[in-house]
């Protein structure tokens, strides 16, 4: 993602897990310090151990696709088809679209390697551009 | 004292469309016809239990109005598609409690035409700046963005994740449990839809979130049911007539999901179905062989499949070899969703988790005419809200 446009000089995430600022693109968690569990979302205590003390943690960039969805037919204004999975990031589930593939049954089967992609989602008035994540094929 | 807790007096309306009548509507005439089929009045409840999700709020209040206002405690619950479950079950614990000797629990829902449910949220407007919100900072929908939100979609990767696990579940095998459903709604007058689909229509209909077609998916439709409850107590005061229909409830249980390592992407409706599978088998001491038939929760084919596995109706790991058996066919050796399950059926949510208790009741009884599954003794009725919640009733006929 090089922001080509003179007065584009932010980037910002879809969502504040998503860390583009740190070397290559990659997700991030909250992890409890007492029992691991792992939350994207802010959370107010651990929901496995009740614990409150949370570590920010890198998730791994590669994975496993564990299962997955073909959505032809969504709310007004999401476009369609698209795949939606659930990646296995070396021991952290992780949700995502699928990206860079054919979104059919004969292009996408659950145990494909995936890796970590970005895309641009626009530009706003200030000439802020988000960012979002999808995963890939992996070679 | 006795703890047992009977069914006396249950009802579902026809599921379909009721355009020219409202929720109240729906949920009185359940709740009227309960009490009749009960032989019971409003004089005799002692509390009253009511869901609706997409009403205005307050539907027991809003019911007694229509049927008697007698100053009993209402309840008034939302637990999702088990919004009904927890309305018998609050009915329930009140008897059990010792506050009540007898209850009612009514659920309804008007959803005709509502088409997708579960995802969307607003798209960022001309003018607008990215901006932070909600408790993943986002700063624009993620439905469509990172996954999907909709309700078959998710249930998709549900039944697609037993498939990565255990291998033999594919697009044609969840069509095929559609295809037994809507073969078994023909035989249901109640049902929203009674069509036969053939396995090619099925998978040649409507895309909805593969696997899931158009029929795979449950019917959005209206309907309410409603039941009373009484203690096996006040039941020996009652007519033999009424000691003969009641249906004794010997497992009521309500779980929601513990954390597990993905649930925070993608709905566990798993564990805490065989949590409470396995509190409700305890508490009725009869095993998932001993079951003459189960209606499931089948809000999507993919969830019919892991559902199999969940309520111990196979071993684990086993659901596609139990569907193939032919065991869940309502001539098989455990039949699935007689009532055409909700895929056809119909889901007016918060009714359903009593809906399916009436159609058990319906058979226990020997009362469910062309669709009697003959001698039926025990029967198990499952019911799972997204969030989660999962309540599970074994019900067994009267000895009387
Ligand atoms: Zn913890």
């Amino acid at each position: 993602m090089t922001g080509t446009a003179t007065s584009s000089p932010e980037r910002v995430p879809l969502v504040d897990y998503l860390v583009l600022d740190d070397g290559p693109p990659h997700l991030i968690a909250h992890e409890c310090t007492s029992c691991g569990a792992r939350y994207f979302d802010r959370r107010n205590a651990c929901a496995s151990c009740f614990g409150t003390d949370f570590t920010t943690v890198e998730i791994a960039t590669e994975g496993t696709l564990r299962t997955f969805t073909i959505v032809a037919f969504a709310a007004p204004g999401v476009e369609v088809p698209f795949v939606s999975g659930v990646i296995d990031c070396d021991g952290t589930s992780v949700r995502g679209n699928l990206t860079n593939v054919e979104p059919d049954s004969d292009h996408v089967q659950t145990g494909m390697k995936v890796r970590l992609t970005t895309y641009s989602l626009g530009t706003d008035d200030q000439g802020t551009e988000a960012i979002s994540f999808a995963f890939e094929p992996a070679p | 004292m006795s703890d047992e807790i009977w069914i006396l007096g249950i009802n579902m309306t026809k599921f379909g469309k009721h355009f020219d009548r409202d929720v109240i509507d729906l949920a009185s005439e359940a709740v009227m016809a309960a009490l009749a089929d009960g032989g019971v009045t409003m004089a005799d409840m002692d509390v009253l239990a009511a869901g609706n999700l997409m009403g205005s709020g307050g539907i027991g209040q809003q019911v007694q109005k229509q049927v008697g206002q007698t100053g009993i405690p209402v309840y008034n619950v939302s637990n999702a598609c088990a919004t009904g479950a927890t309305a018998l079950r609050t009915a329930i614990m009140s008897i059990k409690a010792g506050e009540s000797e007898m209850g009612l629990a009514v659920g309804v829902e008007k959803l005709a035409g509502v088409g997708l449910l579960g995802g969307g949220g607003s798209a960022k407007k001309d003018g607008q700046e990215w901006e932070p919100h909600g408790r993943y900072g986002a700063v624009g929908p993620t439905d469509g963005r990172i996954g999907t939100d909709t309700m078959p979609g998710v249930f998709a990767q549900v039944g697609m994740e037993y498939g990565h696990k255990y291998g033999g579940a594919d697009f044609e095998l969840f069509a095929k449990i559609s295809e037994k459903n809507h073969a078994h709604s023909t035989l249901n007058p109640l049902a929203a839809y009674s069509k036969r689909f053939t396995l090619d229509e099925i998978m040649n209909d409507m895309m909805i979130a593969y696997p899931n077609t158009r029929p795979m998916c449950s019917a959005n439709c209206d309907g309410a049911a409603a039941a009373v409850v009484v203690s096996g107590e006040k039941l020996k005061s009652l007519s033999l007539e009424q000691q003969r229909r009641a249906v004794k409830v010997s497992a009521s249980v309500l779980t929601s999901d513990p954390w597990q390592e993905a649930c925070q992407v993608l709905p566990d409706v798993n564990t805490l179905t065989r949590n409470a599978a396995q509190t409700a088998y305890e508490q009725a001491g009869v095993g998932p062989d001993e079951l003459d038939l189960v209606e499931l929760h089948d809000c999507f084919a993919t969830a019919e499949l892991v559902h199999y596995d969940n309520l111990g109706l196979c071993e684990k790991g086993g659901a596609v070899d139990f569907f193939n058996s032919g065991a869940p066919w309502r001539d098989g050796s455990k039949p699935v969703n007689v009532s055409g399950g909700l895929q056809s059926k119909g889901h007016p949510i918060s009714a359903t988790g009593i809906a399916n208790i009436w159609e058990v009741c319906h058979h226990l009884r020997g009362e469910a005419g062309d669709r009697q599954i003959e001698g039926a003794k025990v029967g198990l009725a499952h019911v799972i809200g997204l969030g989660s919640a999962c309540g599970i009733h074994i019900l067994e006929k009267s000895a009387a």
